[in-house]
């Protein structure tokens, strides 16, 4: 081993220092991977046990869960017993979290605006990467410029725009578009600033041979774009697809102020007042901590499906 | 792509192979509806409203000049935001700068593994909400097992319930969420630096330490800068983190008392709990002049567009 290493940096000898700060280093890469990593085990041994165990004499010491059960996944399933409800949290009126609603409506929204925000986009950044016109600059310029715009400032018109939508738009004649899905995609569902400009970063680094060949034997550019960009994009247009869908699934700020109500709001939104409820002298830690972990879990999910893809973009943004 | 252009017109004027107007009009038609209906005209609404007494639940307000801005300039509670922004910002930013610059160094020396990559970028991925009540519970005056941990240091087990802790310990939260993507950045920064220079340096005899420090961090500084400007405009827009944390358990978002009442959090009571439209849209209008001060700054101290390598 030392002598590959001797081998590899080229040098007459490592030296023990160089060796030794190589094992701190490492060691502090593994403390990472367990400060990254623990709070999601943590969260996972807590929902496997019940609240009055949890909160019996050291209940909540020790890494492994005193008395597994699976009574607290059941009760924000909605599969739980009036018994084991009341066996899991230690209450007879427990606050009650509807997980399955709340990853339905999450599910509605976020795959809508994944899509029709990578479809526009993608739409746009073909036209700022590909075509030439008048004024090219000044609307990338101007999408650029969205981007620095701190959410908060575009909210409070927006939510107006939201309630006073009118009913030939499918608007509530009193609350417009609140408390409706419409109103918690719309408006992402047509751009981002980020999404063009990333998709333009892509668009730009596809060679041009292809799309000038077809160019040359007639074709239109929505043709091009339909069978020449979009095919030898798709890889692209998927990474842009999963960060688009994992930002609308974990936006918080929109939804809490346009679609409380629990029959459309998403899981970042019934989760928080789920935690609202909860009384600040012992609260159902076990019921909050499996609604927390099953409301992270799609993330979860796409991000083992994704995660590389995920991590190439991101270090791709980086250099551009 | 020069070739393409110089060739005699194929089936009509060079144009068309660009397109022009008439084609990217209507590639661009959606976004751009996009962007004038929820970005650009809410810009401009949002800069009148900041001149009216607007309120949420009656709709209506008229104008009445720049006297938001003049109250503004007198309302403790706004400068009392801004400060407890500052300070989180600045815990923030230090803390998750320094600690995404050693994560990418080791990255960079130690391994190229896509796993450890992604395992370092997953808090990223986690909802906000998600992760305060993570750290809520791990924090737990009472039952909290890391609260235990810090304990055998001597720290006081009050981190979201106590005045002066409740900031540096959102801060940390945020740290923890965005060290690994902040990381990521910084390392595909590192790739750009060519690895011959460390291979001198080692001959050299230069330390670790001395290659970070010599090397790594000033040829680190146009990507780190851009990381930079990035990452405090993010830093001041917190609010999620603050309004789950604090807003839960019979507690107040932006409590104890005013202590982690953030400027997100001001705007948002302002705007959406005492229906002041018109005085939030006009702190909504100072954070953006604020913001834009500041990445002005930045930009200009930390020369982003300039590289050491070339000079």
């Amino acid at each position: 081993m030392t002598a590959a290493l001797r081998d590899m940096a080229g040098r007459k000898e490592v030296s023990r220092a160089a060796r030794m700060g190589r094992g701190v280093a490492w060691a502090l890469l593994v403390l990472l991977m367990i400060v990254t990593l623990f709070p999601f085990y943590w969260a996972l041994r807590t929902a496997l046990t019940t609240n009055p165990d949890l909160f019996a004499p050291g209940g909540a010491e020790g890494l492994l869960p005193p008395d597994p059960t699976d009574v607290n996944f059941k009760r924000v399933l909605g599969r739980a017993t009036d018994a084991e409800i009341q066996e899991g949290s230690g209450r007879e009126n427990s606050a009650s979290f509807d997980y399955l609603l709340g990853l339905k409506n999450s599910v509605i929204i976020a795959t809508v605006i994944a899509i029709g925000q990578v479809f526009f986009s993608a739409l746009a950044a073909y036209a700022l990467a590909r075509l030439k016109f008048k004024g090219r600059e000044a609307v990338f310029f101007m999408f650029i410029a969205g981007m620095m715009l701190p959410p908060i400032f575009i909210l409070i018109p927006n939510l107006l725009l939201m309630r006073d939508m009118p009913t030939w738009l499918f608007g509530d004649a009193n609350s417009g578009w609140l408390n409706t899905y419409q109103g918690a995609i719309a408006p992402f569902f047509l751009m981002t600033p980020f999404a063009v400009f990333f998709l333009r970063q892509f668009f730009l680094s596809i060679n041009r041979s292809l799309e000038e060949a077809a160019l040359i034997d007639g074709a239109n550019h929505f043709r091009i774009f339909r069978s020449v960009i979009l095919p030898i994009a798709s890889p692209q247009l998927v990474t842009m697809g999963v960060l688009a869908y994992v930002t609308a699934w974990n936006e918080f700020f929109w939804p809490f102020v346009v679609a409380k109500d629990p029959e459309v709001a998403p899981l970042t939104v019934t989760l928080n007042a789920f935690s609202v409820q909860q009384p600040g002298t012992q609260p159902d830690w076990s019921g909050l901590m499996s609604g927390t972990l099953l409301a992270a879990l799609p993330v979860i999910l796409i991000f083992a499906a994704f995660g590389r893809r995920i991590v190439d973009s991101i270090q791709f943004s980086g250099i551009k | 792509m020069t070739a393409i252009s110089n060739r005699p017109a194929v089936g009509g004027s060079k144009l068309n192979l660009y397109g022009g107007w008439k084609v990217a009009f209507w590639f661009l038609l959606p976004a751009l509806i996009g962007f004038v209906v929820f970005y650009l005209v809410p810009s401009i609404r949002g800069i009148y409203l900041s001149f009216t007494d607007t309120n949420l639940l009656s709709g209506r307000g008229e104008v009445i000049g720049t006297e938001n801005y003049s109250e503004l300039l007198q309302d403790d509670l706004f400068w009392n935001a801004i400060k407890v922004t500052a300070w989180y910002v600045l815990i923030n930013i230090v803390s998750q700068t320094i600690i995404a610059v050693l994560i990418a160094v080791m990255m960079d020396r130690l391994t190229k593994s896509a796993f450890i990559r992604g395992v370092v970028l997953l808090p990223w991925l986690i909802p906000n909400v998600v992760v305060a009540l993570l750290f809520v519970w791990l924090l737990d005056p009472n039952l909290g097992y890391v609260a235990d941990v810090f304990g055998w240091f001597g720290i006081d087990s009050d981190f979201f319930t106590s005045t002066t802790a409740v900031i540096p310990t959102i801060a940390g939260v945020n740290t923890w969420r965005h060290m690994g993507y902040t990381a990521l950045l910084i390392f595909a920064g590192l790739q750009t630096i060519p690895g011959s220079l460390y291979e001198a340096a080692a001959l050299d005899g230069a330390t670790e330490m001395q290659m970070l420090t010599r090397i790594t961090i000033p040829l680190l500084r146009p990507v780190l800068a851009l990381v930079l400007v990035v990452t405090v405009i993010g830093s001041f827009q917190v609010f999620d983190t603050v309004q789950v944390a604090t807003g839960g358990f019979g507690g107040r978002p932006g409590g104890p008392v005013n202590a982690s009442r953030v400027i997100y959090i001001y705007i948002y009571e302002k705007a959406f709990v005492q229906s002041q439209l018109g005085y939030a849209s006009a702190m909504s209008v100072m954070l953006l002049v604020v913001l834009m001060g500041i990445t002005y700054f930045q930009l200009k101290i930390l020369r982003a567009g300039e590289s050491d390598l070339s000079s």
